[in-house]
């Protein structure tokens, strides 16, 4: 018996009104309408964007600073606070780059996808802002090979941009020179992790860089580099229209704003769909995606922020806020915020063994805990998906995760680990159940 | 890590490719690449120009082209850097291919949100069609590749066929778009279901309704 959710939770988790269309700043997300320039400032993008960049450096930055953007790629580090770390008096011979992770690979995500082709030019804008706040000599949007189409209305909505005058010598009047560079990716998920991302664009393997140095001081040719999400970079102009306090009534405290769902899986009506931060997941579903296919009683499970997350059963999901420490607190996280709702029909197992799978694809090959790793724990989890193997092995496979986890260079170790980890956590009576029937059946053959 | 192999160099190989040098249009567009990065950072060219010279190849063989080592290795001399660093980004990234492709390229993904969506009876259907993974089907025009998360969740299960993304298919909507390529023919790209346009909520708008018919403009209700 699903319970309704009470009243109480209107007044925990702010405002719980939908998001009204005036305060969505993807207004063309679903590309109705044309994504050219001269359509895209009809909607207000472009607009005067000289005066914005007359505030100067510093006003910028305190400005995303007070509206409490989070960094919208996963991690959710403060946007402002990474703008500060760069120089602010760049060296001639040192300049400074805006590098965009446009790598959307994330099972689950599909985000930035809908922006660059439905939106290029609140990306580009936004490269422009944060560029100039950064002091930054040009911006690399690396996106995704498998963006093709995306990719060229990226590089034609550049090229609009260019012939306007609004970016190059002189962006928009300012006095400021900036360029903005398109890359194509070609294939390989781990160039999502920013250092990887930077040895890509260098022309080398996608091969993550070990911290420090921090890219603030020596990241894309050795240069201080910054590297943001598409969506962090594209929600800058409207936060600096419209004003930091704005921004910040959307969502519970260090959570604040506006955020792209993507709302995969067993839902009745599957989409991408921009809501406040916080909204708490049965809203989410209800509002926007029909409810859950089979109904609620027929949820299983979420994972509630692309696939490196781990899992959260169906009771402790469904009253949930949608933000960064609701989902914390559900042993989970935002993630991208690419919601993957598994009803019951889902064969669980197979669900986080394809994960494995895609987990021991990607591995760049580099650390070896996880490039021997990942292959290990997805040839495991698919004897328990049959269960094709003996209890003993499930808390085996739980210990390995652990010593994956945390010991490579880059976090792919630690995201191959947590879905595996989530599953034991929640559903290892299942596991179990595979493992005692296959060997009843098997007994009984052999009698 | 993704188990992938050069085809070997052999003396038929460098007959065949060992000339490869850009077309009229491919060298400009090369020039245009390169000049991208700051100078002396040409190598940063690598991964554009190994998918133009793969694009460049498929036009000449009528497929989706490939990379043979001769053409690494032009690549590696317009850039000036050695052969094995662009052998090693080739190999690296999953979009080269290194083998030879049909002249349509069957990207079906098997990614965990398509899967839960169907995307196992794509799979079928593709290879009740007679497409087998890794291989080019008899007649030169199929290659049948199951790939990880192509970022299409909320239209799953979707197809990446060439450049193009068919998504929320059936069986059925895969077997009009496969039959339809296969007559020459260009289906439209996108989602496959009826009444469908991007990846919004299928029916009534739950949001931005406004912007279906008309490019509104929201500021003045800020």
């Amino acid at each position: 018996m699903v319970e309704e959710p009470s009243c109480s939770l209107t007044f925990l988790y702010g405002r719980s009104q939908m998001l009204a269309d005036r305060d969505r700043i993807f207004t063309n997300l679903y590309g109705y309408q044309p994504w050219n320039l001269k359509a895209a400032q009809k909607r207000g993008d472009w607009d005067n964007t000289a005066a914005l960049l007359a505030r100067g450096p510093a006003a910028i930055i305190d400005e995303i600073k007070a509206s409490a953007l989070r960094g919208r790629g996963g991690a959710g580090f403060p946007t402002g606070m990474k703008w500060s770390f760069m120089p602010k008096e760049p060296r001639e011979d040192r300049p400074s780059f805006l590098v965009i992770n446009a790598d959307e690979s994330e099972p689950g995500s599909c985000k930035d996808r809908e922006i660059i082709r439905h939106d290029p030019h609140k990306l580009i804008e936004g490269a422009l802002v944060a560029g100039f706040a950064m002091r930054a000599r040009a911006a690399y949007i690396y996106i995704r090979g498998e963006y093709i189409r995306e990719a060229e209305t990226l590089f034609a909505a550049v090229q609009e941009a260019y012939d306007a005058g609004l970016i190059g010598k002189n962006a928009c009047k300012s006095g400021y020179d900036f360029d903005v560079f398109v890359h194509r990716g070609a294939g390989a998920y781990i160039c999502g992790e920013e250092t990887a991302m930077l040895e890509s664009l260098e022309g080398k393997k996608g091969q993550p860089r070990l911290k420090p140095p921090f890219p603030a001081g020596a990241g894309l040719y050795g240069c201080p580099t910054t590297v943001n999400n598409v969506e962090s970079i594209a929600v800058a102009p409207t936060i600096l229209r419209r004003g930091a306090a704005w921004f910040a009534s959307f969502g519970r405290e260090g959570n604040k704003g506006t955020k792209l769902f993507q709302i995969s899986g067993h839902v009745e009506r599957p989409c991408v769909v921009e809501e406040a931060m916080s909204i708490p997941f049965r809203e989410l579903i209800e509002k926007h995606c029909g409810g859950i296919r089979g109904g609620w009683d027929n949820l299983l499970a979420v994972i509630p922020g692309g696939s490196s997350v781990p899992l959260v059963p169906a009771a402790e999901i469904m009253d949930a806020p949608m933000d960064f420490d609701g989902l914390k607190a559900v042993g989970s996280g935002l993630g991208t915020a690419a919601v993957i709702v598994m009803d019951k029909s889902t064969d669980i197992v197979r669900a986080i063994a394809r994960l494995s799978h895609f987990y021991m694809h990607e591995s760049c090959g580099q650390c070896t805990p996880c490039r021997e790793g990942t292959g290990w724990m997805y040839r495991v989890m698919e004897r328990l998906r049959t269960g094709d193997a003996d209890v003993s092995e499930i808390d085996m496979l739980q210990q390995v995760t652990k010593q994956v986890e945390g010991h490579t260079i880059c976090a792919l170790g630690d995201a191959a680990a947590w879905p595996i980890q989530g599953l034991i956590k929640h559903f290892r009576p299942e596991i179990e159940r595979r493992i005692f029937e296959r060997a009843g059946d098997v007994r009984e053959a052999a009698e | 890590m993704a188990d992938r192999h050069l085809a070997p160099d052999t003396p038929e190989l460098r007959a065949r490719w060992g000339m490869f040098a850009w077309t009229k249009p491919n060298a400009k567009m090369a020039r245009a690449i390169i000049a991208r990065y700051p100078p002396g950072r040409q190598r940063s060219a690598v991964m554009p120009l190994l998918d133009l010279a793969q694009r460049q190849v498929g036009a000449d063989t009528n497929t989706q082209g490939w990379l043979p080592i001769p053409v690494m290795e032009f690549v590696a001399r317009e850039l000036d850097m050695p052969a094995i660093r662009v052998v090693e980004v080739a190999s690296f990234y999953t979009m080269y291919n290194l083998v030879p492709v049909g002249r349509f390229h069957v990207q079906v993904c098997g990614t965990t949100p398509c899967m839960l969506r169907g995307s196992d009876d794509i799979m079928a259907a593709c290879k009740a069609r007679g497409m087998a993974k890794g291989g080019v089907s008899a007649d030169g025009l199929w290659t049948l590749t199951e790939v990880e998360c192509m970022g299409n969740c909320a239209s799953a299960p979707m197809v990446q066929i060439n450049d193009d993304n068919y998504e929320d298919l059936t069986p059925e909507r895969l077997d009009a778009v496969l039959d339809a390529l296969a007559k020459g023919k260009t289906p439209k790209p996108g989602t496959q279901q009826p009444g469908r346009h991007t990846i919004e909520p299928i029916g009534a708008p739950t949001n931005l309704a406004a912007m279906v018919s008309a490019n509104y403009d929201y500021r003045g209700e800020w």
